[in-house]
């Protein structure tokens, strides 16, 4: 349904180009729920608004395709190129086919505007429908995210801030997408109106049939909401699994480090550990793989990966990719549900040492175990 | 090592921390452009009254330089009553300037006192302070200018500046009052204050120092409406007429039908000097302006990719569809310039 | 109604400041000044004599308090005391005949000037390094030249080289002021070269705030927002990126007023046009308090009062002052 290939963005600064995305290569199939994870800076929702092409200038599409087929564009016609459309015609597909749940509803809703006029806009832009007809349509969809109609004249400043991300979602609906892009939609909320939020989501997507490229830092969240998630770092992906494959046996130093960075929203309380260090200048990327300087289990040879995405050996999987070509020591990786109950760290020994690389012996190359 | 440190929700974008390539290069052009007409005025200013070739004020009786054309001898003619025109607009340069950078200062320095003072001391001090602002602002100052002049027994130069001055500070005082309530709620302001650290110490060395672009702006504005107030002033008669400053050369050639006359560089050149001096501070402080406002600042400074301009608004630029439009000569042009090598060989790497 | 209310105290005590302050300063000045005036009503009667000794404190005047008191009563009921310049016409006579001819030119400029350089400032601001945001450092020269400046350049040009429009005043001599076809084709005839320089010099400003406030806004997330939604560029310039840039532009317009109106009075000293400026130049060559002051107040009030109106209509465009009214 979209099938982003060879994906580069870059933001032209003085001092120049910060490579915010360095040729991804990602698919999203109908009905799928895809999760990208990573830290904030990691390059996922520039990844997500530059295949909808919403980056404003200094940011700049250097390579790629971003192709969409969907359902209503003319069947066996070639998947239109989102990167070669006029403006016009991304003003005919964005909403209509691809649209998108933004991170802040306060900031993304208009706030001179009444919710109704707000979600008409939309239908009026998009779908032929008599003035009274637009009107109910948007009152069914406050129904169906369980807002009472007596707010269809409010304004966004009045809504408290769940009903307001409620809003964004009724909105992202109102043309019936192939596509919703999620940009953290809970992040802003406290805990238990994050839960009901997810749970409608997912309960909407069910019903309604569309794919979800949903975006976030919690990985703990996507392993309870995504079919496939995909971990980005430095603007390349790391690892691309099932999240039962990522939940079970997680590839990357660096998607450990992140189940290891929040909390589960089940499971016992356990203490988080985290990722010492940031990212890299991604103005001047260093060879190899950039999560090297942060890598509890870094070595010399890691500045000659090529951050190819090769097919995990241990893993029966062979769909479960990453970028890191070692095979890590330590298995069963930790895992975020079956943390034990003992209220220890449940890291395990390697990761405690974080910093000191382990002993080049242990790491055996993927190729070599190949062979 | 510990490894206690939670991934940051939020380490703001790598990219903002720029390398210094030189303070002069990185100001936007409108500052440059600014500050080079400034740079002139003020250069007038201060050798201008040791080079003109005549007093300003001796009258030369010969009928023949009355308003007499600008000529060799008077580069920008004569008077009525033959005064070299040149001298009174160097002298009244320097008049003018001075004026209205003395109004600059001392303005200035009263809306640091009173918006700094009003955040600080909050409570009734800033709901009355912040009122007495609002007030002046709102009332209209140059009727009031007028009568407070009117008043005046002497009407010089030191006159105005003190009444100007003293009109002046309201616009000023509130957005710096503003501003020292965002910095004052900070989180290391209030950890200053809790440990009891002097709260002028706060002000001198963690306030001020956050607030110079603001100030450096309030500064310009109020030099702007002085060197505004005080010629209109002078224009209608509201000035010490015997001195020359920009104001009153107005007057004298107004007064004597200058332009009517045809004497045109009589009247046109100060007041060109005026319109100069005044687009030199509005430049500067949009420049000013942008160094401020992270938005206007990335709208001015990336808005061109690969040659080309883009708009803020338009979709993402996609760099082979820019490089393929340029066709034929275009293309043949285009590959003299600087940009082309580093665009193709992107380009080519990509296609 | 607490949005509105609030402001309205706010204007009630400016004006009571204007007021006061206009009460004071001739009795806190050098004595002079007043004796300046004293002398200038050489057969004053005594009926004009009480509004004067009020405003100025001239002569036999009772307690502070009194005079204070008295003053406000004056005022209250437009009684400025006498003019001396014009002796013996009221104040507020001069006042009623030319406050029409100000209110109109200069209302009707500045308005204008404002929509146009708004207008003007929303597409500089979406079309951001065009060619309309590339002429903005010539308008930001032309609003730089002094009003009274620019005025008698566009008077020596239009009116006395091409005769394009008359040399100065209110309607062309000859014609009785009323409300027939003759006069007041005249009057808008000369009005226009008056506006034409009040547009042409404040437009940049109100376009280069304007152009900034879009620039902000179009930054904002509800009109990336917009675009992601796929709505005509129309739809997404007005409703959602220019409308919300109105308001600091509307509240960036009240305060501006005072410094608009101030150029404009000067401006038709130039173009001798029968206002309120042209009296305010009569009034300060010839030393006429009473006059100037009462000039202050009225020109004080209408700022206040245009105000007032820029704030009923921010309640109008921006929902967020409505609703902080009602939850109060």
């Amino acid at each position: 349904m979209l099938e982003i290939r060879d994906f580069s963005v870059v933001y032209r600064t003085p001092g120049g180009d910060v490579r915010a995305v360095d040729r991804v290569n990602l698919s999203l199939a109908g009905g799928e729920v895809v999760g990208l994870a990573g830290e904030s800076g990691s390059g996922k929702s520039t990844l997500a608004y530059g295949a909808c092409r919403l980056l404003r200038v200094p940011a700049l599409i250097t390579s790629g395709s971003v192709r969409y087929q969907g359902r209503r564009l003319a069947q066996g016609s070639k998947a239109a190129d989102v990167l070669q459309m006029s403006p016009e015609e991304l003003q005919r597909i964005r909403w209509r086919e691809i649209a998108i749940v933004f991170q802040s509803a306060m900031n993304a809703l208009n706030p001179v505007l009444s919710v109704r006029d707000q979600i008409l806009d939309v239908i009026h832009a998009h779908m032929r429908m008599p003035r009274d007809e637009a009107r109910e349509r948007v009152a069914g969809l406050l129904d169906l995210v369980g807002i009472p109609r007596s707010r269809l004249r409010s304004y966004p400043h009045e809504l408290s801030g769940g009903m307001r991300q409620r809003v964004m979602i009724a909105m992202a609906l109102a043309t019936d997408p192939e596509i919703v892009i999620m940009d953290e939609p809970t992040t802003a909320l406290d805990v238990v109106v994050q839960r009901d939020i997810l749970a409608q989501i997912v309960e909407l997507k069910d019903r309604l049939g569309f794919s979800i490229l949903f975006i976030t830092h919690d990985l703990s969240l996507l392993l309870e909401l995504a079919d496939r998630i995909a971990v980005m770092y430095a603007g390349q992906f790391l690892e691309i699994a099932t999240a039962g494959e990522i939940h079970r046996e997680a590839a990357h130093p660096y998607t450990k480090g992140l189940l290891n960075s929040f909390p589960s929203l089940r499971g016992p309380r356990r203490e988080l550990a985290g990722i010492p260090g940031s990212p890299p200048d991604l103005r001047n990327p260093p060879p190899g793989c950039p999560f090297l300087p942060r890598c509890a289990y870094g070595t010399p040879a890691c500045r000659e990966v090529d951050m190819e995405l090769l097919p995990v050996v241990t893993s029966a999987d062979p769909q479960h990719v990453t970028a890191c070509p070692f095979v890590l020591p330590g298995t069963p990786p930790p895992g975020v549900l079956a943390a034990p109950a003992d209220g220890d760290l449940d890291m395990p020994d390697h990761l405690r040492t974080a910093g000191r690389p382990e002993p080049a012996g242990e790491l055996r190359t993927a190729t070599e175990q190949g062979s | 090592m510990t490894v206690t440190l939670a991934i940051s929700p939020d380490p703001t974008s790598l990219a903002t921390e720029d390398a210094v390539p030189g303070r002069w290069r990185r100001m936007p052009t409108k500052a440059k452009v600014g500050a080079l007409i400034l740079g002139f005025f003020i250069l007038a200013a201060v050798i201008g009254p040791f080079v003109t070739p005549y007093d300003p004020s001796y009258q030369n009786p010969s009928p023949a330089l009355s308003m007499a054309a600008p000529s060799a001898a008077h580069l920008l003619g004569t008077t009525q009553t033959g005064q070299d025109v040149l001298s009174q607009l160097l002298v009244g340069i320097r008049l003018t300037l001075e004026l209205a950078v003395v109004v600059g200062v001392v303005a200035t320095a009263l809306s640091v006192i009173v918006g700094v003072a009003a955040a600080f001391l909050g409570g009734i001090w800033d709901e009355l302070l912040s009122l007495v602002s609002n007030v002046f602002l709102v009332i209209p100052s140059l009727p009031l200018l007028i009568i407070l002049l009117g008043y005046l027994p002497q009407k010089g130069q030191w006159a105005t500046i003190a009444v100007l001055a003293a009109l002046g500070w309201p616009w000023g005082a509130r957005v710096i009052r503003a501003q020292t309530l965002a910095i004052r709620n900070r989180d290391f302001i209030s950890a200053a204050l809790e440990t009891g650290e002097k709260t002028w110490r706060i002000i001198a060395f963690e306030i001020v120092p956050n607030e110079v672009s603001l100030i450096a702006a309030s500064f310009v504005n109020t030099v702007l409406y002085a060197i505004g107030a005080s010629v209109a002033l002078a224009f209608i008669g509201l000035a010490d007429l015997n001195s020359w400053s920009l104001g009153t050369i107005l007057y004298w050639a107004e007064g004597q039908q200058a332009l009517q006359l045809g004497a045109w560089w009589w009247f046109v050149p100060p007041g060109l000097a005026v319109a100069l001096m005044g687009t030199g501070l509005v430049l500067l402080n949009t420049g000013i302006d942008e160094l401020g406002n992270p938005r206007l600042r990335d709208a001015s400074s990336a808005s061109r990719i690969a040659g080309h301009r883009v708009r803020p608004t338009a979709p993402t630029p996609v760099l082979q569809e820019v490089v393929q439009r340029r066709t034929g000569l275009a293309r043949f042009l285009y590959s003299f310039s600087r940009s082309s090598l580093l665009d193709e060989t992107e380009a080519g790497d990509t296609l | 109604m607490s949005f509105i209310l609030r402001r309205l105290v706010f204007y009630v005590v400016a004006a009571w400041v204007a007021l006061t302050l206009n009460f004071f300063i001739p009795r806190a000045m050098p004595g002079n000044a007043v004796e300046a005036v004293m002398s200038k009503f050489p057969s004053l009667q005594p009926s004009a004599y009480r509004a004067l000794e009020a405003m100025l404190g001239v002569g036999h005047a009772g307690s502070l308090w009194h005079q204070y008191w008295t003053y406000i009563v004056d005022v209250s009921h437009f009684d400025f005391g006498t003019s001396s310049s014009q002796y013996p016409a009221q104040v507020s006579t001069l006042l009623g005949e030319t406050i029409p001819w100000t209110l109109t030119l200069v209302g009707t400029a500045t308005v204008i000037a404002f929509l146009v350089g708004t207008g003007l400032g929303i597409v500089a601001g979406w079309r951001y390094g065009g060619a309309l945001d590339r002429t903005l450092p010539a308008l930001m020269f032309l609003q730089a030249i002094p009003y009274f400046f620019f005025a008698l350049i566009l008077l020596e040009l239009f009116a006395l080289k091409f005769h394009v429009f008359p040399v100065g005043e209110g309607y062309a001599g000859g014609l009785i002021p009323g409300w027939h076809w003759d006069f007041i084709g005249s009057a808008i005839y000369h009005s226009l070269l008056p506006a034409l320089t009040i547009v042409l010099t404040s437009i940049a400003g109100w376009m280069l705030q304007m152009r900034n406030v879009m620039i902000t806004t179009l930054g904002e997330d509800y009109v990336i927002a917009a675009q992601a939604k796929g709505l005509p560029n129309r739809r997404v310039i007005f409703t959602y990126a220019a409308r919300n840039a109105l308001l600091p532009q509307l509240q960036g317009f009240g305060l501006a007023l005072g410094f608009v109106v101030s150029g404009a009075l000067v401006m038709e000293i130039v173009f001798s046009y029968p206002g309120i400026g042209l009296l305010l130049l009569g009034a300060v060559t010839s030393d006429d308090f009473p006059l100037m002051q009462a000039i202050f107040l009225v020109i004080t009030f209408a700022v206040l009062l245009a105000n007032l109106i820029v704030d009923v209509i921010i309640v109008f465009v921006d929902p967020r002052v409505r609703v902080r009214e009602a939850t109060r």
